[in-house]
């Protein structure tokens, strides 16, 4: 158990490249890049966990304490989800452009640099 | 390179890069660990500063910069996603052509659940320094809100309650905002993005400073952003060219 | 507790094979929503609920979203 949390997250990753890797369509492609991406969300979060420990939020109820989980990689994650949305945005633009331009979004078939 | 050999070179390197992994994950403290020196440090220092939520306090004041970059990205990101999509001179927007409305439960669902959303989203944009929130999560949210109208109604109906310039112009004055606040900072104690507001008490909703303030600007930008991104998605899905017959693709051949 | 965090790791390692291997992207959307979701489970047992607040909407609604609308963009061009 406190080796599988951080293998999950890398195997995430790894399992996002394959994809990427044996991908027909960009568009497929896009989705197997926010599989990449969120593997090392989980590891990050995994990294800031604490047993026992509650998240970083201190109430009425809870007076501060500090056996709280990692807020400071709590607060990495959380720009860059939002963040990397707009640049899945960005990337699917750009799949749309391909498509217009050659009528194609098959990777092997886009093998000239072509505009 | 034959589709085999990219096979095998890509099973060399996914074998070597997990085997690295694997090798320098069982040095990290277990996970679970009571070993967390940047906590250590992040949390009486949120606590002095009076903000409850310590994820907040680290996103906005102890890290300022960085979520001040992040968010440079964000806006550069939906600016280069409109010039991509941009209407180029042979197209034009057709009317949406005979779909279908949709179900009566459809509608009503979504009509109950849209003020619903954008309360829940104001709610999490100004309470984002007492409880689990923020500027980004509410702002995300209430652009993903407004586009119950869609899924709920026509796109005509969107469109209508969408002026897409205001949006425009808020994205902008919330980024602005944001970059103001620094200066601001930096007038009055300093240092950019400085925490230079009083922190008040410990849980209520006037406390933490500029945090609250750098809050709503994030929200404002955010949401702003992510009308304008949809926006452009829909917009290309209207978009007819206007010379159908005549386009040529890059081998020559006539395209239907 | 712990035994919560290990079913929700698997879980979302077998979602993650499951996007990557679903080729349609038409339908790789909608299990995309699903993994938003399972994610979304797995932050709040790891004691992160302001992220789990941006993956329910990033990863549910606004990538889903955008890809299905590209699909249908690109049907329109044939």
């Amino acid at each position: 158990m406190s080796v599988y949390a951080y293998a999950v997250g890398g195997a995430l990753v790894l399992i996002g490249g394959v994809g990427i890797a044996r991908s027909r369509n960009l568009v497929h492609a896009v989705g197997c890049l926010f599989i990449s991406q969120s593997g090392t969300y989980v590891f990050l979060l995994a990294v800031g966990y604490q047993k026992g420990g509650s998240a970083p939020v201190f109430g009425s109820t809870t007076p501060p304490s500090t056996q709280v989980a990692d807020p400071v990689v709590q607060s990495l994650t959380l720009t860059d989800v939002v963040v990397s949305a707009t640049v899945t945005a960005l990337l699917l633009a750009l799949a749309i452009q391909i498509d217009k331009t050659h009528g194609t979004v098959d990777p092997d078939e886009l093998t000239s640099l072509e505009g | 390179m034959s589709r085999t050999l990219r096979w095998w070179v890509l099973g060399a390197g996914l074998a070597g890069v997990g085997l690295a992994f694997l090798l320098a994950v069982v040095d990290l403290p277990s996970f679970g660990s009571v070993l967390h020196p940047s906590r250590d440090l992040a949390v009486p220092a949120a606590v002095q500063h009076g903000t409850a939520n310590v994820v907040a306090s680290v996103t906005f004041d102890q890290r300022g910069l960085d979520t001040l970059v992040e968010e440079t990205i964000l806006f550069g990101s939906v600016v280069a996603v409109a010039a991509l999509l941009r209407p180029a001179e042979d197209e034009r927007l057709q009317r949406e052509r005979g779909s279908r409305p949709p179900l009566e439960a459809t509608r009503l669902f979504g009509y109950l659940l849209l003020p619903l959303t954008l309360v829940v989203g104001l709610d999490l944009v100004a309470h984002g320094h007492v409880t689990p929130g923020g500027g980004f999560q509410g702002g995300i949210m209430l652009a993903t809100g407004l586009h119950l109208l869609y899924v709920a109604g026509r796109y005509r109906s969107l469109e209508e309650l969408r002026p897409l310039p205001l949006f425009e112009t808020a994205e902008a004055v919330g980024t602005a905002a944001f970059v103001a606040m620094g200066f601001a900072g930096l007038a009055v104690a300093g240092s950019f993005l400085a925490n230079f507001l009083p922190f008040g008490a410990f849980g209520q909703l006037l406390s933490a400073g500029t945090v609250p303030l750098l809050n709503v600007a994030v929200g404002i930008a955010v949401g702003s952003g992510g009308v304008v991104l949809l926006a452009q998605f829909f917009r290309q899905v209207f978009l007819v060219t206007e010379d159908a017959d005549e386009h040529v693709d890059e081998k020559g051949a006539a395209r239907p | 507790m712990t035994v919560l965090i290990g079913i929700a790791l698997t879980l979302v390692l077998a979602g993650g094979v499951v996007v990557v291997f679903t080729d349609d992207p038409q339908r790789q959307a909608v299990t995309l929503s699903v993994y938003g979701l399972l994610m979304t489970v797995l932050f709040l047992l790891l004691a992160a609920p302001d992220v789990a607040l941006s993956q329910v909407v990033v990863g549910t609604a606004i990538v889903p979203l955008m890809v299905m609308l590209t699909i249908r963009k690109m049907r329109g061009n044939r």
